[in-house]
């Protein structure tokens, strides 16, 4: 594979400054550079091109897993995670190498009028090279925003999980969403280490917000309720909305010995009598 | 060799596990509980295992056994202060220990063994 000639890194780094403001043009009507700081895209441009010189020069071919490149990556790959967070797509954090090759063929074009095989031949291979960074971008892209959902995923688990105190004695846990394994286990751990903190003695499981119930769903609630029984704590579960009821029947599923309520108020009345506590109304 | 101390109160034994159990520890347990409540005549056996925080299937079994012979030798058992990292763990080791009764900590399991023992 023909590496870049000489005479093709010299006119980059001739009209390095010449190169940048057009780039950075062209960035600005393609729309790249949306919901970002000006000054910080300039910035950008002139390390991306220093960078991009400095590992020519050092010998960089088109590939670009070689050592030559690593601070030419570190840059893109530090550059993508920025775009990421700051919501922009991916087309348009890939634009922002892709836009360079506009500015620099021209470039090349006028430099080497006169050799035309040349510029062909040269064309070719910094389009390589733009493309392989530009993929690169991508990929890092990519990567910084499964990152992102990643953290989000983990942030709703906790969310979606919060004990509250009913009573003095009685704690509650509204579920919302489906229960799957790795649910049932914050959720059993949250709910247990409630328990023992609080010393509570009866803990209140609501479904309400569980939208179906399977044998799987049973099974992640029957594990729940036994490991709070053995703690020494009672547990309710509250909320069987009556297609839930019916479902649990139609599949014959054996709740045994669970005390189920049909809604939160019947469960907590239940607790209050079970702790003897009575409510009258004040006349 | 080293051994569970058996405390005895009025009508109850009170064993409080303090030490990470292993086989033998258990069923010497076993055997010393079993022979001080026919001595005794304890009426109620109070088992604490909240300094407990890692436990097996054996030693999950082994707790279920010795509930189950206070329970033949007429004497209620309560198992108090388990750790929610046990009670997970035996959840999942599929133990859940029918038939033993829990509380949440020594004085709640005292007033269930009292109330058990004495409304028979």
């Amino acid at each position: 594979m023909a590496a870049l000639q000489q005479i093709t890194v010299d006119a980059l780094k001739r009209s390095e400054s010449q190169l940048a403001v057009q780039w950075h043009a062209d960035l600005e009507s393609s729309g790249a550079t949306r919901n970002l700081k000006p000054e910080d895209i300039r910035q950008q441009v002139a390390d991306f091109l220093r960078l991009l010189t400095s590992a020519l020069e050092k010998g960089g071919s088109v590939n670009i897993t070689t050592a030559e490149w690593d601070e030419v990556r570190h840059f893109l790959e530090k550059l993508s995670s920025q775009r990421a967070l700051a919501g922009q797509d991916s087309q348009q954090t890939a634009s922002f190498i892709f836009a360079l090759k506009g500015p620099l063929f021209a470039q090349l074009q006028r430099d080497l009028a006169d050799q035309p095989a040349l510029v062909a031949e040269q064309v070719m291979q910094i389009s390589e090279l733009l493309d392989g960074l530009g993929l690169h971008t991508i990929r890092t892209y990519q990567k910084s925003r499964e990152a992102v959902i990643k953290r989000q995923q983990e942030e709703l688990l906790e969310l979606s999980t919060p004990v509250v105190k009913l009573w003095d004695g009685v704690l509650a846990l509204p579920m919302i969403g489906t229960l799957d394994s790795q649910r049932t286990q914050v959720v059993m751990e949250s709910l247990l280490q409630r328990i023992v903190d609080t010393g509570a003695e009866i803990a209140i499981i609501d479904i309400t917000g569980v939208p179906t119930v399977d044998t799987l769903v049973a099974q992640h609630l029957l594990k729940t309720v036994t490991a709070i029984r053995l703690m020494g704590a009672d547990c309710i579960i509250s909320g069987v909305r009556p297609q839930i009821a019916q479902t649990i029947v139609h599949l014959g599923l054996d709740l045994q010995g669970v005390v189920t309520k049909a809604n939160l108020a019947d469960a907590l009345a239940l607790a209050l009598r079970r702790l003897g506590v009575t409510i009258t109304k004040a006349v | 060799m080293e051994r569970i101390p058996i405390l005895q109160m009025g009508d109850f034994l009170l064993v409080t596990i303090q030490v990470d159990m292993h086989d033998q520890l258990a069923l010497t347990l076993q055997d010393d509980l079993s022979e001080r409540i026919s001595r005794t005549s304890a009426r109620g056996v109070l088992i604490d295992i909240s300094a407990l925080d890692m436990v097996d299937s054996f030693i999950g079994r082994m707790i279920g056994m010795i509930s189950g012979l206070s329970r033949i030798m007429d004497a209620e058992t309560v198992l108090v202060g388990m750790q929610p990292a046990v009670a997970i763990t035996l959840v999942e080791l599929g133990m859940t220990l029918p038939g033993v009764s829990t509380a949440l900590n020594v004085e709640r399991g005292m007033k269930l063994l009292r109330e058990r023992a004495y409304s028979q």
